[in-house]
């Protein structure tokens, strides 16, 4: 026992006395946290916006000082025609255009009826569309406003109510991906490349002649890493908690142990892709892409997986993030308790169980 | 000139002989060109909705099959009971409850008015909204097909009208793919040009082979370029692949020139790999070259607009895109690909490049030594 806790303040200590690694690793999540949390919105801001306006009389001069006054748009420029648009477009300089008929005012008065177009820089299709939608809703409040406009009869009216995310903040969805994300990437990255490095460095053979047996190598590699990340989930919960104002629903007893669970998971992962690879650089290409990129893509917290075709949602039931980012969602923001989410923790057992029995199995006490 | 040819051939050889990195420059853009635009789809579609229906009156059925109907929703269930929705959101199975309440044929007929009540999982806020919208549509449409039952239009609208018509630009089919692959194919570019410059000097730093470079007669510029030149050729040919790949996958086909294209990423991956360069002078060991290299292209990519525009992010947020190389060659990808933009019109994008190019090789020339 005693030689199994010298092994640990080894690896304590290689992890230890590598600052920059240490300080990417404590300053990876933070600002992970921070980017998610505050810059990476679809909300639409003071987005710039043209308008083509050859009759400028009252009406449309009311649209455009409504749409301008509203937090969505900002009228950047006043273009002579609709062909000028495009050439705009090109530039980048603007993503929508207003266009307005040059009667406007007199259709209105006198036929009751008035087209306005808006074209979309639909390069990006989410933000045409949300921009479409915002600057069409702007200008029927206008027209509900305007003299002579009556309720129409037989109306039904809806009423919404968000749950869970009332302000419809980002930060309660990215909370927990970004969590899934630093916690896989943290062990699984790390422990991978901490085997192979003592491989590729000579290091190993030391060790292997020494009467350590394997599974106490192995699990005295885990343990720093294991407590690094506890420091993590700590930091990441504390940030989202008093920074971003993501509140904790559920039992923290219940999310604290879900997180050491998935970490131990991650952790086995590494290890398993230790087992695997004959280099560094190979630990870390593996890593990064048979780790991060599924994590990122399938893990539901930034694409809707219900939208990808089968294959790809068949292949994110095997993605561990997948079913971490599911019982953190759950549990932090819903603040369900563990009789809805046993089943994906059960999930996150099985996968544990497997990559540590298989890499421990496959982990060789000869060097070829 | 025959030391820099004779560096030359030594990276070329050692490149060919990692089958690790031939993997990555081939492998990688495939892949992710094959699989990222499929699952990196946002729109928001297959809404699982819980109808809860206090009326069970002939309004509210045809109601429900209407939604039914559309291709954005899917009926996960029609319950009595609120409760009983509640615990389908709390599980997942369903996102958005749409509820009728009791007496609705009759107040819209009778008090020509009713309420309906719509509670939505807003814990992804983007598709509540998005989600909610597209309901509140079809009872909109809803609405008009009973109001034309009860009572007939006039030919003549009796209140002003605007009809507000949209028209989407260089992609109106809003394929999502247009606008990802572009983009993607600038993030391969990137990874090529600054993860992998950086790991081959600090591999070399590692393994120890550079001592036995700094005793040479090798002078400083000479290795710099003998290390940048051949991932600037690598950098160009996963272009020519990803964009080789999105014409055959995608059909995309860039409106612009093609020439513009490769003129910015000459440039573009000068200055890339000054940052890759810069990178090796900070680490001593792969791992945290790795690890360096990995942080900043994070903050790189994800504020670079490749997910989400630039615009909607805060103040502090769009300042950084302005230092950020990425941000500027998604941009330009994605005038030149799709709206066709010539190099007179990315000429400000370029010379921005050119600086960085400048400001990030200079930088880590000045900072590499050739002692330990």
């Amino acid at each position: 026992m005693r030689q199994f806790f010298f092994f640990i303040r080894k690896e304590f200590l290689h992890v230890w006395r590598d600052g920059r690694t240490l300080f990417i690793l404590f300053a990876m999540p933070l600002a992970q946290i921070l980017i998610f949390g505050f810059a990476l919105t679809n909300e639409v801001k003071n987005t710039r916006i043209a308008i083509v306006d050859p009759a400028r009389d009252e009406t449309t001069r009311a649209i455009t000082d409504r749409l301008e006054s509203s937090r969505y748009f900002e009228v950047w420029s006043t273009l002579p025609d609709a062909e000028a648009v495009d050439e705009s477009f090109r530039r980048g300089q603007v993503r929508m255009a207003l266009v307005f008929p040059p009667d406007l005012h007199n259709k209105l008065l006198h036929g009751n009826e008035g087209v306005v177009q808006l074209i979309a820089d639909a390069s990006d299709p989410n933000v045409a569309n949300t921009l479409v939608n915002y600057a069409t809703a702007i200008i029927m409040d206008y027209q509900r406003e305007m003299p002579g406009y009556q309720e129409q009869p037989y109306a039904m009216r809806t009423e919404m109510r968000m749950l869970y995310n009332p302000q419809l903040k980002g930060s309660y969805s990215f909370v927990p991906g970004v969590m899934a994300m630093v916690l896989l990437l943290v062990c699984s990255m790390m422990t991978s490349i901490s085997i192979v490095r003592e491989k590729e460095i000579g290091t190993m053979e030391v060790i292997l002649v020494s009467p350590i047996v394997p599974i106490r190598v192995v699990i005295a590699k885990m343990v720093p890493y294991l407590l690094l990340s506890i420091v993590n989930i700590i930091s990441i919960l504390l940030l989202s908690v008093f920074v971003l104002d993501v509140p904790i629903q559920g039992s923290l007893v219940l999310l604290m142990s879900e997180c050491i669970l998935f970490t131990m998971t991650s952790l086995a992962i590494g290890l398993f892709i230790s087992t695997i690879a004959e280099s560094m650089q190979a630990a870390m290409l593996f890593s990064l892409m048979g780790m991060f990129l599924p994590t990122i893509m399938l893990s539901g917290f930034m694409f809707p997986i219900e939208n990808m075709p089968l294959p790809l949602r068949i292949v994110s039931h095997v993605v561990p993030s997948r079913w971490f980012y599911f019982i953190v969602k759950n549990v932090m923001i819903k603040g369900v308790d563990i009789t809805h989410v046993w089943k994906e923790t059960l999930v996150l057992i099985g996968m544990l169980v497997f990559f540590l029995t298989v890499s421990i199995r496959k982990f060789k006490t000869r060097l070829e | 000139m025959r030391v820099l040819r004779i560096l030359l051939e030594k990276e070329f050889r050692q490149i060919f002989r990692n089958p690790a990195i031939i993997r990555m420059i081939f492998m990688m853009p495939t892949v992710q060109l094959l699989v990222m635009p499929f699952a990196a789809d946002y729109e928001v579609r297959n809404v699982k909705v819980c109808v809860v229906d206090y009326d069970h009156s002939a309004y509210s059925s045809r109601l429900v099959r209407k939604v039914d109907a559309t291709d954005y929703f899917t009926l996960a269930a029609t319950t009595d009971s609120y409760e009983e929705a509640l615990a389908m959101l709390e599980d997942e199975e369903a996102d958005l409850i749409l509820q009728i309440p009791a007496g609705f044929e009759r107040n819209v007929v009778r008090e020509d008015e009713a309420t309906l009540f719509m509670g939505i999982n807003a814990i992804n806020g983007m598709k509540a909204n998005v989600g909610g919208a597209y309901l509140r549509n079809v009872i909109t449409d809803f609405n008009r097909e009973i109001r034309l039952e009860w009572m007939q239009l006039p030919r003549m609208n009796p209140v002003p009208l605007i009809k507000v018509t949209a028209l989407n630009r260089f992609n109106p089919l809003m394929e999502y793919a247009y606008f990802m692959v572009p983009g993607i194919v600038v993030l391969l570019v990137t990874m090529v040009g600054s993860f992998l410059t950086a790991l081959n000097i600090v591999r070399e730093k590692e393994v120890g082979t550079i001592e036995q470079i700094n005793v040479t007669p090798v002078k400083k510029h000479q290795f710099i370029l003998g290390k940048l030149i051949p991932f600037w050729v690598l950098g160009n040919f996963t272009l020519s692949i990803g964009l080789l790949i999105s014409w055959l996958v995608y059909g995309i086909v860039p409106v612009g020139s093609v020439f513009a294209i490769y003129v910015f990423s000459a440039v573009y991956l000068l200055a890339v790999m000054g940052l890759g360069l810069f990178v090796s002078t900070l680490a001593n060991t792969q791992q945290q070259a790795m690890l360096l290299s990995f942080f900043l292209m994070m903050l790189f990519i994800l504020l670079g607009g490749l997910y989400t525009a630039i615009d909607s992010m805060p103040q502090w947020a769009q300042l950084f895109t302005r230092i950020n190389p990425v941000s500027y060659f998604i941009e330009v990808m994605r005038m030149v690909v799709l709206k066709g933009s010539t190099l007179r019109d990315i000429t400000g994008h370029l010379m921005i490049i050119l600086l960085f190019a400048v400001v990030l090789n200079g930088l880590a020339v000045w900072s590499y030594k050739k002692r330990s």
